[in-house]
């Protein structure tokens, strides 16, 4: 009987047939995930290399304008999981270390990119297996009904292991004003989950900084689970202006001379009106001049068009904004 | 049924082998979910071979990206039901497919009861005959441990 369930296969892939008690290795992730391939590294340089981690921190500095302090901090937590990988490969550490985060600033300041890049570098090092990015809000964890909670927030656990877990607006997740309010009860399995299972998955809460430092101030076990805390600061206008230029470039578009000036004066009006939502706001007032550049070019039915009076964002286009009226009224006032 | 050596019950894949460790299990899900296999957890405690559907435990998991969630959810089944029969089961949702593409048994109960043919004598000589499992002569929730 004993001999007869003796394996007398091997499973590729498997560490050890089961005829050896399992030994636990440092690296215990799947096979054909990068974190495999910079198991006996020695030195720095070897386990960037092997995981092409930096190539994520070039496109880092090349992608993202401005946020000088965040990229800092980024690289600050890759250097310490750098550091943790090769003191685990001296057997030094055995324990994963704490790796949830929050993003907090205002909107449009770019958390949801950098948490698209933090899961590839995460994913590139071997921290998460996977490195995909589930962004879900309090409408996808939280259920309408008692019992529906649970089952809702786990199915998106579920879905977001071997990766990570983004929750924009985090503090709707606690709403104290009703105490039978299921998001209470989200919160808890979220907890136990970052608390169980740190190997599996990666949780990023995110959102404007003063309310999330309340629901930090309100739920002390979720504030004490997350190592890092990212501020998220407001673009200058210069680095605005970079960015425009940046989207406009994805698009095969240009600003003339005039309308880069235009567009610049736009950005000092726009800024001091409410609702201002940085790079947001930016992408959407040139969605905008596309539309009045195209009804433009649409008026003149007979004329052939060159290349460049397609691709060039005119003064007039972004003139016509109602950015400028409105400061017009508040300059006349 | 108990004809084979080992003396377990044999149904889908891996069933002559020793049973799987997690390191196993967690490769084969994520083989089935690189292929984009939906994974179900299914418990029973009458795995009689005409038994097709188990009990779901929980929803089929759609849109997965790796075994630690079915592992999750496995390790709940068993938690739920330490004496139960658990199989895996992966639903291939392929346009034209539509079906279960691999099921394998991932927990038994400590001893398992079998089966017994019975023997039905019928009008002339004929002889009928059925497999009837041991475990079943007892009521749902008493059968397993033997």
């Amino acid at each position: 009987m004993s001999e007869l369930s003796t394996p007398l296969y091997s499973i590729p892939g498997s560490a050890s047939g089961s005829a050896v008690p399992a030994t636990p290795t440092d690296d215990s992730s799947p096979v054909g995930a990068p974190g495999a391939a910079h198991g006996a590294a020695r030195t720095v340089s070897e386990v960037l290399a092997a995981s092409h981690a930096g190539a994520v921190f070039d496109e880092l500095d090349r992608d993202l304008v401005g946020l000088k302090s965040v990229k800092a901090r980024i690289r600050d937590i890759a250097a310490l999981l750098v550091i943790d990988k090769l003191r685990m490969n001296l057997g030094l550490q055995a324990q994963a270390p704490s790796l949830h985060m929050s993003f907090t600033g205002n909107p449009g300041t770019g958390k949801t990119t950098v948490a698209l890049r933090m899961a590839e570098i995460l994913f590139r090092l071997g921290y998460v297996r996977k490195g995909h990015l589930v962004a879900v809000t309090r409408d996808d964890l939280v259920g309408q009904y008692i019992g529906h909670t649970a089952p809702k927030t786990k199915e998106v656990l579920k879905r977001a292991m071997g990766g990570v877990l983004f929750i924009d607006e985090a503090y709707y997740l606690y709403r104290p004003e009703n105490e039978r309010d299921y998001g209470q009860e989200a919160i808890e399995i979220l907890l136990q989950v970052m608390e169980n299972q740190r190997d599996d998955l990666v949780v990023i809460l995110a959102g404007y900084r003063d309310r999330m430092e309340r629901f930090f101030r309100s739920n002390p076990g979720m504030s004490s689970r997350i190592a890092h805390h990212l501020d998220f600061p407001d673009y200058a206008p210069a680095d605005l202006l970079r960015i425009a230029e940046k989207l406009l470039e994805g698009h095969n578009y240009q600003f003339a001379p005039e309308a880069r000036c235009a567009f610049e004066e736009y950005l000092q009006h726009r800024v001091r009106q409410p609702h201002f939502a940085n790079a947001r706001s930016v992408r959407n007032a040139l969605d905008r001049a596309r539309l009045r550049q195209a009804s433009r070019l649409f008026a003149e039915r007979e004329r052939p068009f060159t290349a460049q009076e397609l691709t060039t964002i005119e003064a007039g286009d972004i003139r016509a904004s109602r950015v400028f009226q409105a400061a017009a009224v508040q300059t006349e006032n | 049924m108990m004809t084979n050596p080992v003396m377990k019950i044999t149904q889908g894949q891996f069933s002559f082998l020793p049973e799987l460790t997690d390191a196993e299990i967690s490769l084969q899900i994520e083989y089935g979910l690189r292929r984009g296999y939906a994974w179900s957890v299914e418990y029973t405690d009458d795995p009689h071979p005409r038994n097709t559907y188990w009990e779901m435990f929980g929803m089929p998991m759609f849109d997965l990206r790796d075994a630690a969630g079915v592992m999750l959810e496995l390790q709940n089944c068993r938690k739920t039901f330490p004496q139960h029969y658990i199989r895996l089961v992966a639903f291939d949702a392929t346009r034209g497919v539509e079906s279960i593409a691999m099921s394998f048994i991932v927990q038994r109960p400590p001893s398992e009861p079998g089966f017994g043919l019975i023997r039905q004598e019928g009008p002339g000589r004929t002889l009928r005959y059925t497999v009837h499992g041991y475990g079943t002569d007892r009521p749902e929730g008493e059968r397993s441990g033997g």
